[in-house]
């Protein structure tokens, strides 16, 4: 299992948080404007990175709160966790 | 290929088994090939194999960065069954069920395919609304399909927990009869063995680490055993997926999840069906060596590691329990884990790409072992003749595009 920092609550054990997939997508502003196949690659590509993942995590059994962990998608190894600048494209503040 | 047969049993006993072939030779590489294969799991192997005997395309390499069979097709729970909602993927699913039926013979290698029946239970009055509506759309697409009572589940499976004042009661089940189980190193080791024996080079320990193009179309693979050229390649690496597609600069609707198994020590024979059940979630078979073969639900992260939380396996063990009490004292003799390639419709991509000569097998999720010989059959067809066949046409990569998804997220008899 893994051991989670919420930057406002500290380390919880994982069934605490509910996982919300890769962080720094951010929706587009004028999704009108764009092609079937850029509105495509927004919904549902994904780097699904095999290493170094930046990805979303909530303390759903906690704060409630959304942030963001880096974690080695082949280790599971966490090396931290980041608060989110609070706009649309959830990056890291 | 020495065909196997009672005789060759009562030969190679006189001679105290000592003069029996290897299934498949280990050659090296040649500089170029008609067609490459990147993974040497069941699907890949079944894709070389029915591209040598469907379409006369020998000149083949199958690429294996491990061996044969140590990826996903060693480490499912091989199930095989194919009542899916949709009509797409109903018949995709069929028409591997049909290769099932025959493919012992075809590959002179005993798969172990036992149709002993799967139930997939329903433990609320939605659940069933959807197994009736599910079993009413398999049979309109000819797959066998009926929906049977707690009463019927009772009695041929003495001892699943129908009582009433169960948590989580069962009302009912669909059952597909011709649903079953097969030997999932036998399939790998047979495809293996038959492609082998048409003339397709099966190459382990060998990693693709990039894909070469020129001018928008694929030229052939870098790997640890050097430059392999070749006009054509299917990529059919689960678990992989989107690494590979990297190399060539696509992005796929993939996410790569940990899926964890199961099996207990062995004991006399108590569960001779297959039994599933999506709102406990948790599923069950025995296997002819007498363990308990488990599985339950992805972890939610994303994961390359092969194993996964140990909260995912206490909650496949409470679903086990829950359906079956007197299984509670049974100890687990191994866990793993692998990797499953997730689609957001929770069907598979099986497709051309943007780049030419490069195709795409992949997103099988949590149940492409069924799959194998369909799938491999499917995708032979796409890299011989250039373009799908009607069954796999609905699962390309385009559908991502044009919005024609195949959602079979929690309509295909399991929750995913």
């Amino acid at each position: 299992m893994l051991l989670i920092e919420c930057p406002w609550c500290g380390e919880r054990a994982e069934t605490e948080f509910s996982y919300g997939g890769e962080a720094g997508i951010t929706r587009p502003a004028d999704p009108g404007a764009l092609s079937d196949a850029e509105w495509a690659d927004y919904l549902f590509n994904r780097s699904n990175t095999r290493g170094a993942h930046r990805e979303l995590w909530n303390h759903a059994q906690g704060c409630r709160r959304w942030f963001g962990v880096e974690r080695d998608t082949v280790t599971y190894r966490i090396s931290g966790s980041f608060r989110l600048s609070g706009a649309s494209d959830n990056r890291e503040a | 290929m020495r065909k196997y047969s009672a005789f060759s049993l009562v030969r190679n006993a006189l001679s105290h088994n000592r003069k029996w072939r290897e299934a498949w030779r280990s050659p090296d590489p040649k500089p170029e090939y008609d067609v490459i294969i990147v993974g040497g799991g069941g699907h890949g192997l079944a894709t070389a194999y029915y591209l040598a005997t469907e379409h006369g395309v020998r000149n083949v390499a199958v690429l294996e960065k491990g061996w044969i069979g140590g990826g996903n097709t060693g480490r499912n729970t091989t199930i095989v069954r194919s009542n899916y909602l949709w009509t797409e993927a109903s018949l995709l699913y069929e028409k591997s069920m049909q290769l099932w039926e025959g493919l012992s013979q075809d590959l002179n290698y005993n798969v172990m395919f036992s149709q002993r029946g799967v139930y997939n239970l329903g433990h609320t009055l939605q659940d069933m609304r959807d197994i009736e509506r599910r079993v009413n759309a398999n049979r309109l697409n000819g797959i066998d399909a009926e929906v049977v009572s707690a009463e019927q589940i009772g009695k041929a499976i003495p001892f699943i927990n129908t009582s009433p004042d169960a948590r989580y009661p069962i009302l009912g089940a669909s059952l597909q009869r011709r649903a079953g189980v097969a030997r999932h190193d036998a399939v790998a080791w047979g495809f293996a063995r038959a492609a082998d024996a048409r003339g397709v080079d099966i190459i382990e320990q060998c990693e693709v680490t990039g894909i070469n193009r020129d001018g928008g179309k694929v030229t052939g693979v870098e790997t640890t055993r050097g430059v392999i050229k070749a006009p054509r390649i299917g990529v059919v690496v689960a678990g992989n997926a989107s690494v590979l597609a990297a190399m060539a600069g696509l992005r796929l609707p993939i996410e790569s999840h940990p899926l964890q198994a199961f099996v207990s020590e062995p004991l006399k024979p108590v569960i001779d069906t297959v039994i599933m059940s999506n709102a406990v979630h948790g599923y069950i078979s025995q296997s002819d060596k007498g363990e308990l073969v488990i599985g339950a639900g992805i972890d939610a992260y994303n994961g390359y590691g092969q194993r996964g939380s140990f909260q995912t396996i206490e909650h496949t063990m409470q679903a086990i329990i829950e359906l079956f009490p007197v299984l509670s004292r049974v100890r687990m003799l191994r866990q793993w884990g692998g990797i499953v390639d997730v689609c957001p419709d929770a069907c598979p991509i099986i497709s051309k790409t943007p780049v030419g000569g490069l195709f795409f097998n992949c997103g099988w999720g949590t149940g492409g072992f069924k799959a194998t010989p369909g799938s491999g059959w499917a995708f032979a067809h796409t890299i011989a003749e250039d373009r799908p066949h009607e069954l796999n046409a609905p699962f390309d990569l385009e559908r991502f595009t044009t919005g024609a998804l195949i959602d079979e997220h929690g309509a295909a008899a399991v929750a995913h």
